[in-house]
């Protein structure tokens, strides 16, 4: 075939799914943010997403957190800047690492049980099923979806936050023979509000993200059991890459100095 | 067919991508009628159905409720004239994070804005009317056997009392006599509503039990339509030979799709 013309196709495809997932987008915080909301169904959601990953971003957290600590060390004793492992352990944790590592986890688990569900929706035609019972389900199953995990991130990331500077903590004063008083005091004092701050907003941009093409990709499955499990798997790889893509344009264009 | 059916299709097309699944289509229902929709598998029945209830977007042609054109109809249009149907699906479709009657009262709940003790009662009684005793109100869905899921969701689609029903295969799946019981369920239930419906089956003891008229789909279009008796012997040739399930006849089963 003419190389120009696959190029084009390609391009022409990629153009139809933006253009797609913006329609989805739409659909889904249109009459999603028009009362009556279903708050039942965000709270649950909320639980879900929550409450269940909480396991797995503390122990992401808690040894990243460490890690981080013994390799600032190693870098920092060729300078004799021991001192600095406090202070970059808590801006590495919460601008970067804290949100980004969560995300990804997160959409690991959540993406890819929201495209399940959905999709599962979709191939046993409940999602048609809720249409005839006059029930919009991009307000009834995306919207909450959405809600809760914008909500629900910068939570998380709040928690993985303490969580990492902590495992940063351990490791800095039971192995590395830090003054606990003086790591605590070091990361109090270097650590301004605006670094946590833009990490949490990186978190719920990562939120919308990961609930987005859980549903998008679940919305939109075709073909059986087969077609759960290729939604499944675009939702957790789509989901990853915007998450990373998001954390770059977000720093650059918003956090830097 | 009169000029003032309640359900009138007319030279309808659907095609996905560069399939023809409806191909100049058209059939009436009349009020408080019930239509059985009989052809193989694969040729476009479900898809029909959901033209009507605007799950899927015709291609061309009209379709009429009651006189009013419902083609392209979106908002609250489409919600006025969704909650006169009620639909009970192929594979039941269920909502399984909710339980039976939680799934019965979901209409009266989420589209009636009903307070919940009082959905809960008709939520029973519907239950009550398919043969469902109190114990299963509060199972789940994935507890329930094929023949109890065919009846859940049949209670859910009387639940709003709707003026017109569609039955999608209510008897595929199942052993002869549950099939039986689900159709005569269905013939009592729209019986007491007075509903008009639409029944799709290529399960011909179903089809004469529920019918008054009966269509034939065959390639995209109704090919034959009249009375229940009529059908017996109607002259058409691929009539004949679905009714009689015989493997030689002017129907080709397209391989690809068998
Ligand atoms: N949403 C869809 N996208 C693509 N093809 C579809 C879709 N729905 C149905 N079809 C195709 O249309 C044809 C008719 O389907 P259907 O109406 O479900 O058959 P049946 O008469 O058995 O109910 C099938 O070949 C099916 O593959
Ligand atoms: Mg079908």
């Amino acid at each position: 075939m003419n190389p120009l013309a696959q190029i084009g196709m390609v391009v022409r495809a990629l153009f139809e799914e933006v253009g797609k997932l913006t329609v989805f987008t739409k659909n889904a915080l249109f009459p999603g943010l028009v009362p009556p909301t279903y708050v039942r169904q965000i709270l649950q959601q909320m639980l879900r997403i929550g409450y269940n990953s909480l396991p797995v971003v503390g122990l992401t957290a808690f040894f990243t957190g460490g890690v981080l600590a013994l390799q600032i060390y190693i870098g920092g004793s060729r300078y004799n800047a021991e001192s600095l492992v406090a202070s970059i352990v808590a801006l590495g944790i919460t601008r970067e690492l804290g949100p980004v590592l969560a995300g990804l986890m997160v959409a690991g688990r959540v993406s890819a049980a929201i495209a399940a569900e959905l999709g599962t929706m979709r191939v046993t035609e409940q999602i048609d099923a809720l249409i005839t019972l006059s029930t919009n389900p991009y307000k009834y199953l995306v919207a909450p979806r959405l809600i809760a995990a914008v909500l629900t991130l910068p939570l998380l990331v709040m928690i993985a936050d303490t969580i990492g500077i902590m495992g940063g903590y351990i490791v800095g004063t039971r192995s590395l023979g830090f003054n606990s008083g003086v790591y605590i005091k070091n990361t109090v004092d270097f650590l301004e509000f605006g670094d946590v701050f833009s990490g949490l907003v990186k978190s719920a941009v990562f939120g919308f993200i990961i609930a987005l093409m859980g549903c998008y990709h679940g919305f939109n499955s075709r073909g059986g059991a087969q077609g759960v499990g290729r939604a499944t798997t675009n939702a957790v790889v789509s989901a990853s890459i915007l998450i990373l893509a998001a954390n770059y344009v977000l720093t650059s264009l918003l956090f830097t100095e | 067919m009169s000029e003032d059916a309640h359900i009138a299709l007319k030279d309808l097309h659907k095609s996905f991508g560069p399939k023809r699944v409806l191909n100049g289509l058209n059939v009436s229902v009349d009020k408080g009628h019930s239509l059985v929709v009989i052809g193989g598998s694969g040729t476009g029945k479900s898809v029909m159905l959901k033209c009507i209830l605007g799950l899927l977007q015709p291609d061309a042609g009209s379709i009429k409720i009651g006189g009013q054109e419902v083609v392209g109809l979106t908002g609250p249009a489409r919600d006025a004239v969704l909650s006169r149907f009620g639909m009970l699906f192929q594979g039941a479709a269920l909502f399984d994070s909710l339980n039976v009657w939680q799934n019965v009262a979901f209409a009266l709940i989420q589209g009636k804005k009903m307070a919940k003790a009082e959905a809960y009662n008709i939520a029973r009684s519907k239950l009550e009317q398919v043969g469902l005793g109190p114990e299963v109100a509060n199972l789940f869905p994935s507890e329930l056997s094929g023949g109890m899921q065919k009846r859940v969701g049949l209670a859910r689609a009387i639940a709003a009392e709707p003026e017109i029903i569609f039955f999608d295969e209510p008897t595929t799946g199942l052993d002869p006599i549950m099939a039986d019981i689900i159709n005569d369920l269905i013939v009592s239930c729209v019986r007491q509503l007075g509903a008009t419906t639409i029944t799709i089956t290529h399960d011909m003891s179903s089809a004469r039990k529920i019918a008054d008229d009966i269509a034939m789909i065959y390639q995209g279009e109704i090919i034959w339509q009249g009375t229940a008796e009529e059908i017996e012997d109607s002259g058409n040739a691929h009539v004949n030979q679905f009714i009689n399930g015989l493997a030689d006849g002017p129907i080709q089963m397209d391989q690809s799709t068998a």
